[in-house]
């Protein structure tokens, strides 16, 4: 995403040939071999992002013959929907928990990790794991962790002399509860970005802060780390908040939507209205809105570190 | 070259601060691990061990191999992630050869278009992609899970940047030696980009054997199911109620990228993070 353009090529192959009947083999050639990519990016991207937008705007329900365009009226009825606006809401509230946490850990580990070798290669190795595992299956991992009777939170709960929670079965707790692994699962991605972030920072720069006496670790930070990482923590927040506006695994495996709405977000009413009730229409209408929070995500990036570019 | 230059207490400070951390993303893994080899009496226990005191490892994972298709599922995740990411290649080598090598009218557009391809989240088409395959009559089968990722616009840019890299003096060299471009792809590009297509395989393979989304949509047949579905098919079954074999079977799923992680680590996170990379 940062590396949209990179130098063009002074001589291509094809350059060195005469002009313009090379030119026409060129144009040809050309489209020859990104045929495969045109047709199927046509085909199965840009043929339906423009369907699914048409979609939004039909009452049409998969299986049936007939349907007519019925204007804005799937984005009235969302607007209208209770269930639609609590979902909104938990999933902007998601992701405001979600992306500072994910940024916050992921800045601290990265930064202790780069500031010594020692098991350096161990922790980094420890704290990327969560990356790869399959959501699905940690979510029933921990779904295990905080059940009621067996899980190790009770454990501890109990052992402190408190009673139980039942985590995901409580409205207050059940979207914190996936907060929580959403974090997890995010943070050793983070990390690994921030330190390759920071193995950027020039060493001068930490020795001229050493010069003007900003020795104490706060003041590194402040005035070397901070300033320098600023354009790779914007990417951070793009990347967590883009995934969390995502969220779906851990809602369908484990709260399917509750308690009362509770845990119910964009994609997983996606998800119910498209394919559970075969809603075509409505479910088009709530994937254009999903699309255009995601799109405006990066589009504000896009702008900030454009402006960054320009000004600094 | 340190952020921060710690004395011996900061040093300590740091140890226990990634102590804590590393415990945190390891507790889940840990936790399964410990469920996974005890009876169901024991992990209804008052009082939590994190070893067994008596061992049923080997009964429960007998359980999951036996009563599941667990191989069945890690067997598709294995054929579904294969399979798309050898067309993806086959899409995707070509188009980013021409884009990074060949001068072309509209080449430009193309590439704007690539980039633009990057940036819609796949389940935005979804409901497109469950119709085109409904009316090809193809929902529930191998094909379903495959094809809509044949195309891949991060496979197309991630290689087009990598080939722009390569000298052109050396292609034109293998143009004199008389091979010809699909040759010069073949036997130059290709090897001399392993990196990336490594790094783009990974990323491919990580993506589509976690994915529960799709397979959700388009499967309902329990046989076709690739892991990340599979694990909640499991759940849902008689055998997935008792904790013991449960955990089993979530180890079973998450065993295979972990392990390849472990023993390629940095192409992991290559693979993983590279659309960061300037």
């Amino acid at each position: 995403m940062t590396a949209l353009s990179s130098p063009r090529n002074a001589i291509s192959a094809a350059g060195a040939r005469p002009a313009s009947a090379s030119k026409q083999r060129g144009d040809r050639r050309g489209w020859l071999y990104s045929a495969p990519a045109v047709v199927t990016m046509g085909v199965l991207l840009f043929g339906p992002l423009l369907a699914v937008m048409l979609f939004s705007l039909t009452d049409w329900q998969l299986g049936q013959e007939q349907f007519s365009f019925i204007g804005a009226r799937n984005f009235q009825e969302l607007f209208a929907d209770t269930v639609f606006w609590k979902s909104l809401r938990n999933t902007f509230l998601y992701v405001l928990l979600v992306v500072p946490g994910t940024v916050i850990l992921g800045l601290i580990v990265a930064v202790l990790l780069e500031s010594s070798n020692e098991l350096k290669g161990l922790y980094r190795t420890a704290h990327f794991i969560p990356v790869m595992a399959a959501t699905s299956a940690m979510a029933i991992v921990w779904g295990t962790m905080l059940h009621p009777t067996i899980g190790l939170f009770n454990h501890i709960l109990y052992g402190l002399g408190y009673s139980g929670v039942s985590w995901l079965r409580d409205e207050h707790t059940a979207l914190l509860a996936l907060v929580l692994i959403g974090i997890w699962q995010g943070f050793g991605y983070a990390m690994v970005l921030f330190i390759a972030g920071l193995k950027a920072i020039p060493q001068n720069l930490y020795d001229a802060a050493e010069i003007d006496g900003a020795d104490s670790v706060m003041d590194r930070m402040r005035l070397v780390v901070l300033p320098m990482i600023g354009p790779v923590l914007m990417f951070v927040m793009v990347v967590t908040a883009v995934r969390a506006f995502s969220v779906f695994d851990t809602v369908r495996v484990l709260t399917a939507g509750g308690p009362n709405y509770s845990t119910d977000v964009l994609l997983y009413r996606l998800n119910t209205e498209s394919f559970d009730y075969l809603r075509t229409g409505y479910g088009a209408a709530l994937t254009v809105v999903f699309l255009g929070i995601v799109i405006a995500i990066t589009l504000l990036q896009a702008k900030i570190m454009d402006r960054r570019v320009h000004y600094s | 070259m340190t952020p921060l230059s710690l004395g011996t207490k900061g040093k300590v400070l740091r140890c226990v601060i990634l102590s804590v951390t590393a415990l945190f993303a390891l507790l889940p893994f840990m936790w399964m691990l410990s469920l996974s080899i005890k009876t169901t009496p024991e992990i209804y226990q008052a009082h939590f061990h994190i070893l067994p005191e008596s061992f049923a490892g080997f009964d429960n994972y007998r359980v999951v191999f036996a009563s599941a298709p667990m191989l069945r599922f890690l067997l598709n995740g294995v054929l579904v992630c294969a399979a798309i990411f050898m067309v993806q290649l086959l899409v995707c080598i070509p188009c980013a050869y021409a884009l990074a090598k060949l001068r072309f009218r509209g080449r430009d557009t193309l590439f704007s278009a690539v980039l633009i391809a990057l940036l819609i989240p796949p389940q935005v088409l979804s409901i497109p992609h469950f119709v085109l395959l409904y009316y090809a009559q193809l929902i529930d089968s191998y094909g379903a899970l495959i094809l809509p990722w044949i195309f891949s616009a991060f496979g197309v840019f991630l290689l087009r940047q990598f080939f722009s890299t390569i000298p052109d003096e050396l292609i034109q060299a293998a143009q004199l030696d008389g091979m010809s471009e699909a040759d010069i792809i073949w036997r130059v590009m290709i090897p001399m980009s392993a990196p990336a297509i490594a790094s783009f395989g990974i990323f491919s393979l990580v993506s589509h054997w976690n994915d529960l989304f799709w397979p959700l949509i388009v499967l309902r047949r329990a046989e076709l199911a690739t892991p990340a579905l599979g694990i909640l098919l499991f759940r849902d079954d008689e055998t997935g109620r008792q904790f013991g074999p449960l955990m089993a079977a979530t180890a079973t799923i998450v065993a295979p990228l972990i392990l390849a992680f472990l023993l390629a680590q940095r192409r992991f996170i290559d693979g993983l993070t590279i659309h960061s990379v300037k």
